[in-house]
């Protein structure tokens, strides 16, 4: 019955076949792949797409500008400020007692590059793969911090939101009766508003932050969870084993998290990836709609914005198109393949 | 703590108090469900109820076996003992405290102390648990037994002492069969050394064979740690075989009460009649030429009981008094009680 694999006893039976039916799924199983090596990636967008170089060799001293700023004497310029590795003199200064490693694409995502051959947006060249949008910056390097930003949003909001929409959930579900009665018509209340209005007004108030977005997002994310997480524990509360934890007097928060929970978990998890791609897709049309991250701070959407301003440069909205659709894409992917590995019918199927 | 330690300390504790004082008082008992109409504004209709003014003691060391058909509150009497449920008036005194006025923390010591095995042995034990957890969490909860490495031997005793093997501590419960996870829930029950065990139908899911079993394990365990059973069931043989007295309750009501071969030799109640009569008899002669008087009919509901005594519809002696004058329990012999006003 144990299966054995690498994690040894710890795995249950049922997890087991859960792990094979997702592998089983290949466009699940590759997009999870996929996704992972793009993320990876871009977690490293710092030494992948940046105007310092990553590692500098001066005079038989190491210098690593990504990580510590140096200030332009060091390498015998005039400014005691931090070095400008993309100008041409500084460069010169620096070849002359040594050399620099840069990386892969040597603009970061707020980087303006001034000598551009046409005005900005300029097309696609060697120097810029993809071009750069209207203020000179490189789409690359911007699609690289952007996804980034993106994801981390995206999973950012989707822990919050399923800690808070599984709390409320289970403490309804469990408690039943009036709380349950009360809460209920305060969350039908709280998600008939019209969120995206309520959000524009917030994001015109406020100076919106990464964390402030996090926020006014979160407080109507976490209702998805909710209706499923209550569902199971109002079937859940009157389990017998729940009963006999009762009697023996097992306190309500370790009935809650130890007897119940469990059981909610599967329709948790199976919601948690489309939670994600929609949190991007939110954060997305907020930034098309420029209400989003404050304006220069890498986005999809507002790169998706510019597109649409410049439908004369199809390299800024296509480019952008691309990679959230795959983005979107593989999520989606995975979150069907997660789905049908938790799918009870599926899991007794031989 | 070996098995025999724990026997001594029940002994001990069993010599401190009086025998002849009742473990268990259930004065008055009452718990109606209200029937409610309406979302916002909710009207009470009408309450179900399952348990209408019952009284009934239970001796120190006795088995009191709790009979009757199915919705007749026998598991709500045993519910409202447990606290699963709050009586709606009525008082439940165990063992001289009130248990409606205890605070949280001294209900959680009542709770070490009376116990539960429940009907369904595929339901009442957590799936996701493996055995050693289930039949620890108690101690852990109550903080007994806090060094794993005892906790984990007094699990392998509990299991042997329930006829298991120590090695099934590993098991989770779907890898057993109904008797041997209906001992876990023994086994479960024991763990606190309780001295009142509620048995809510404890051996009805079991096939007969696994029945006999587990119930002289019951018995066994009876005489080993002194306990004290509500024995709830609706299986008369089983009863006669285990209980000391035995109460049949009818609609939320208490019908008759008497020690257990006074009540099945000489049933005074005509509903105890007709219940006892309905156990068909193992011998086809006999059976062939016995006079079947079933009860016509069917229960009456609880939201809205019969006048007068709740049984009269389908009494085969009801006379016209019947219709209005409710029945009180009487004496009628020394421990023998009915409530029937025509006996």
């Amino acid at each position: 019955m144990k299966g054995v694999s690498s994690l040894g006893e710890r795995i249950s039976p049922i997890n087991r076949r859960r792990l094979d039916n997702f592998r089983a799924n290949r466009r699940g199983y590759w997009s999870l792949w996929i996704f992972l090596f793009l993320f990876l990636i871009s977690l490293l967008a710092e030494f992948l797409a940046n105007d310092k170089p990553i590692f500098i060799q001066y005079d038989g001293h190491f210098f690593f500008p990504i990580l510590v700023s140096y200030p332009e004497t060091i390498f015998g310029g005039d400014f005691e400020t931090e070095a400008e590795y993309s100008d041409p003199e500084v460069q010169n200064l620096i070849g002359k007692k040594g050399w620099s490693i840069w990386p892969l694409i040597p603009y970061s995502y707020d980087t303006v590059i001034w000598d551009l051959p046409t005005p900005a947006p300029s097309p696609p060249t060697t120097q810029n793969w993809l071009g750069t949008d209207d203020q000179g910056r490189d789409v690359v390097a911007r699609l690289i911090y952007g996804f980034r930003i993106s994801i981390l949003f995206g999973l950012l909001l989707t822990l919050l939101s399923s800690v808070i929409g599984v709390a409320t959930g289970a403490w309804q579900g469990y408690f039943g009766g009036w709380t349950d009665l009360i809460f209920q018509r305060f969350i039908e209340i709280w998600g008939s508003m019209p969120q995206l209005f309520i959000l524009i007004i917030l994001a015109g108030l406020f100076v919106p932050s990464f964390w402030f977005l996090l926020g006014i997002l979160l407080l109507f994310s976490w209702i998805g969870l909710v209706g499923v997480v209550r569902a199971e524990f109002l079937r859940g509360r009157n389990f017998t084993y729940v009963l006999a934890a009762r009697a023996l007097g097992v306190s309500n928060t370790k009935i809650i998290f130890k007897h119940i929970l469990p059981n909610a978990m599967v329709a948790t998890i199976t919601f948690l990836p489309f939670i994600l791609s929609g949190s991007i897709t939110s954060l997305t049309a907020l930034d098309f709609l420029g209400l989003g991250l404050p304006p220069g701070s890498a986005s999809l959407g507002e790169l998706l914005n510019q597109g649409k301003a410049n439908l004369h440069a199809p390299w800024l909205g296509i480019s952008t198109f691309l990679i959230l659709a795959a983005m979107l894409s593989l999520l989606i992917f995975i979150g069907e393949g997660v789905r049908d590995a938790f799918d009870p019918r599926k899991t007794f199927r031989t | 703590m070996s098995a025999e330690m724990v026997k001594q300390e029940t002994r001990q504790r069993m010599a401190q108090t009086d025998t002849t004082k009742p473990l268990v008082e259930i004065k008055n008992l009452k718990k109606y469900f209200p029937v409610t109409e309406g979302i916002v504004i909710q009207k009470k209709v009408a309450d179900v109820k399952a348990i209408d003014d019952i009284s009934f003691k239970i001796l120190k060391g006795e088995t009191l076996g709790l009979v009757g058909e199915s919705g007749c509150g026998k598991t709500t009497t045993g519910r409202c003992i447990l606290q699963l449920e709050r009586p709606t008036s009525g008082q439940i005194i165990y063992d001289g405290t009130d248990m409606d006025t205890v605070d949280r923390r001294e209900l959680n010591k009542l709770r070490q102390r009376i116990q539960v095995i429940f009907q369904d042995p595929y339901s009442s034990l957590n799936p996701r648990m493996k055995i050693g957890q289930i039949i620890s969490e108690p101690m852990r909860v109550h903080g007994i037994e806090p060094d794993p490495a005892t906790r984990n031997k007094r699990v392998n005793e509990l299991l042997s002492v329930c006829g298991l093997s120590p090695k099934m501590a590993d098991r989770y419960p779907h890898e057993m069969s109904g008797g041997q996870r209906q001992r876990i829930g023994i086994a479960r029950a024991l763990s606190l050394n309780p001295e009142f065990i509620v048995c809510d139908e404890a051996v009805s899911a079991l096939d007969v064979s696994i029945q006999a079993q587990v119930i002289n394990l019951l018995e066994d365990l009876r005489d080993e740690f002194d306990l004290t059973y509500l024995f709830i069931a609706h299986d008369l043989s089983v009863v006669r075989h285990l209980c000391h007295r035995v109460a049949v309750m009818y609609l939320g009501k208490l019908v008759e009460l008497a020690e257990c071969d006074e009540l099945f030799d000489n049933p005074l109640n005509p509903y105890t009649q007709a219940l006892l009569g309905s156990v068909p008899i193992p011998d086809p002669e006999i059976e062939r030429q016995r006079e079947h008087r079933v009860i016509q009919g069917e229960v009456p509901s609880p939201m809205n009981p019969p006048s007068g005594c709740v049984f009269h519809p389908r009494c085969p002696k009801a006379v016209d008094n019947c219709k209005e004058e409710i029945p009180g329990l009487r004496e009628i012999k020394p421990g023998h009680w009915v409530a029937c006003t025509e006996v």
